[in-house]
């Protein structure tokens, strides 16, 4: 028997393979069955879920309501599509500017001298291995009325002799877009600064024998070789950014509610567990989507391990 | 050559994005100083050097501890103790078993061909392709029905009943942390030169012990930093923990979240500093370890 199994590299490999596939399928695609198979349910009165198969909370979520006045069957409501809307739109442009913040600091770190690269990576390093939930709480304290934004301000109005009214910045769309892009940064940073490592110097300089400026070096030559870097960025920022809710939910009170906000109320404060997980369906296929024709369009980078 | 080397516009964009990125930690560390217990506005310095802790309406006048008076009181504090307990302890023991299985399962994908494989190699790209609040839920779904069905079906009550609680929050953890450390040993293993393995049996060892003295220190390295990768992972998880945990298992980023919706003193700024004091110098060191191992 175990002389058997010493000669047969099938079966090592499985044995090998399956505590990890076994904990994956558990773990991860039982729950995502289950939220499939719950997503199709109606809520008890009491907050369980009753096991019908019914598509009111999709209907519900694309903009339709069951719940009218004047006694309606349906009527428009685009409450939760706007929700999924305004988390697809904060999404793109948290990632647009995260790309042009973190894409110049990667090209500097890349091209530093080698002795001087660790320790500007390492810099990017300490904000990025911070809490994430600390991290929404050091922007709380900048853009409170009182914090340290508004101070700097006042200070600077002060000594121009400008008069100064505290601007109100906590709890608005501008102040969860400022959080997002200081979560993700990092995320961005580091892959793009693994392709733009890999450029060979040689290319440089034969970009410039042949007599390329650097604008048309850097489009030409450091540019398309760093695609591979922000594409696995903008998957390493983008997905995470569509599901998160600290960030809002610290950031934009209850002025800013993303897809995020309303599956983690679903679950514990409304408690329609059907509703939330057809929420995070719908969450997961946006995702999903995004991602399927990006990297159809763009590849699927290995920097994505920079990480 | 460098074009771009010394252009100034990357220099200013350089600056700015560590300005960007440091402003907001300053400002963290400043405020866990303040005299002022509501927090709202930097109110000066704890006075240093002092007896008696003297509260003035909502000022700190002196504190045994002086400067870090919001440092003792945290010391002090036994839920935030308890929540740095239950943190390291999921931490260690969901790094120490995604390490194994998840090292066993990039050597069966890079090594082996079984049936299995592609169903395997795909499921290792879920947490990464799919926002971790859908693995929250779906993992809360999951225990909640499963516990529901069992608690039920075995007639368990009191405190028999299965809950959620420290276990699930590992279970959870594990998860999504194997295929991080799968996905950084197997890059390890595919730069990997497979005529040290073949000469190590020509010599006439046998598999373990070729796996042993050959294969696990050459990719142990690789192993390290997805162990690294897998403990930073759990100690910063928020998402999942918040879905898959219960009484007595907070953890610290769910105590610091809980704070932030209801009184916030300068104590959670202390401890925000202590944290990112105890990053720094973890960071730091495994810096000077890499250097080292690079040199030597």
């Amino acid at each position: 028997m175990l002389q058997r199994l010493r000669e047969n590299k099938s079966v090592q490999g499985t044995l090998l393979a399956l505590p990890t596939t076994v904990w994956l399928f558990v773990l991860l695609i039982i729950p995502l069955l289950l939220t499939l198979i719950i997503s199709f349910g109606r809520r008890s009165p009491d907050g369980n879920v009753i096991f019908t198969f019914t598509f009111d909370n999709y209907i519900r979520l694309l903009g339709y309501s069951t719940d009218c006045a004047g006694g309606q069957a349906r009527c428009f409501d685009p409450l939760y599509a706007t929700i999924l809307w305004r988390s697809l739109v904060l999404a793109f442009n948290t990632t647009a500017l995260v790309i042009l913040m973190g894409y110049p600091l990667a090209y500097f770190i890349a091209r530093a001298h080698p002795k001087k690269r660790n320790l500007y990576l390492f810099m990017v390093l300490i904000p990025l291995w911070t809490n994430f939930v600390i991290r929404v709480y050091a922007w709380m304290m900048l853009l409170r009325k009182e914090g340290g934004i508004n101070i700097v301000l006042g200070w600077l109005a002060h000594l121009l002799g400008f008069p100064f009214q505290p601007l109100e910045m906590l709890y608005t769309p501008g102040a969860v877009l400022i959080g997002m892009v200081y979560e993700f940064l990092p995320f961005m940073i580091l892959p793009i600064f693994t392709s733009l490592e890999k450029i060979d110097n040689s290319l440089y300089e034969a970009a410039a024998d042949l007599g390329a400026n650097a604008i048309r070096t850097f489009l030409r030559v450091t540019l398309p070789l760093s695609v591979p870097g922000v594409v696995a960025g903008t998957i390493l920022v983008f997905i995470p950014v569509m599901g998160t809710f600290i960030v809002s939910d610290i950031l934009g009170g209850r002025q800013v509610i993303l897809v995020g906000n309303l599956i983690q109320r679903q679950f514990l404060d409304a408690r329609d567990p059907t509703f939330g997980s057809a929420a995070s369906l719908i969450l997961m296929v946006m995702t999903l989507i995004v991602t399927y024709f990006y990297t159809r369009r763009f590849g699927f980078g290995e920097e994505i391990v920079a990480v | 050559m460098n074009p771009f080397r010394r252009s100034p516009f990357i220099i200013v964009a350089t600056i700015l994005v560590y300005f960007f990125l440091y402003a907001p930690i300053v400002g963290l560390v400043l405020y866990s100083f303040n005299a002022s217990r509501t927090n709202v506005k930097f109110e000066g310095f704890i006075p240093a050097f002092s007896e008696r802790v003297v509260m003035d309406g909502s000022l700190v006048k002196s504190s045994p501890c002086g400067l870090f008076h919001w440092y003792c009181d945290l010391a002090k504090n036994d839920d935030v103790l308890e929540a740095a307990g239950n943190t390291l302890k999921i931490a260690i023991t969901a790094t120490i078993i995604s390490t194994i299985i998840g090292t066993m399962a990039a050597l069966a994908l890079q090594r082996y061909d079984f049936k299995l494989k592609p169903f395997s190699q795909v499921s290792l790209y879920i947490p990464i392709v799919i926002p971790e609040i859908v693995m929250g839920i779906g993992a809360l779904t999951l225990f909640s029905q499963l516990f529901q069905f069992l608690n039920s079906t075995l007639n368990l009550s009191g405190d028999a009943r299965l809950s959620l609680g420290i276990v699930t929050v590992t279970v959870s953890h594990i998860a999504f942390m194997i295929p991080f450390v799968t996905l950084v040993v197997q890059a390890r293993l595919q730069g990997f030169d497979k005529s040290f393995e073949e000469a190590a049996m020509d010599l006439g060892a046998n598999e373990w012990i070729t796996f042993r003295r050959v294969t696990f220190p050459m990719i142990l390295p690789g192993v390290l930093s997805g162990a690294l990768l897998a403990f930073t992972l759990s100690l910063d998880d928020f998402v999942i923990t918040f879905f898959t945990n219960g009484p007595g298992s907070t953890t610290l980023p769910i105590y610091v979240y809980g704070l932030l919706r209801r009184i916030i003193t300068p104590q959670v700024n202390a401890l925000s500093t202590a944290w990112i004091l105890i990053v720094f110098i973890a960071v730091s060191l495994l810096q000077l370890l890499q250097n080292r191992t690079e040199k030597a």
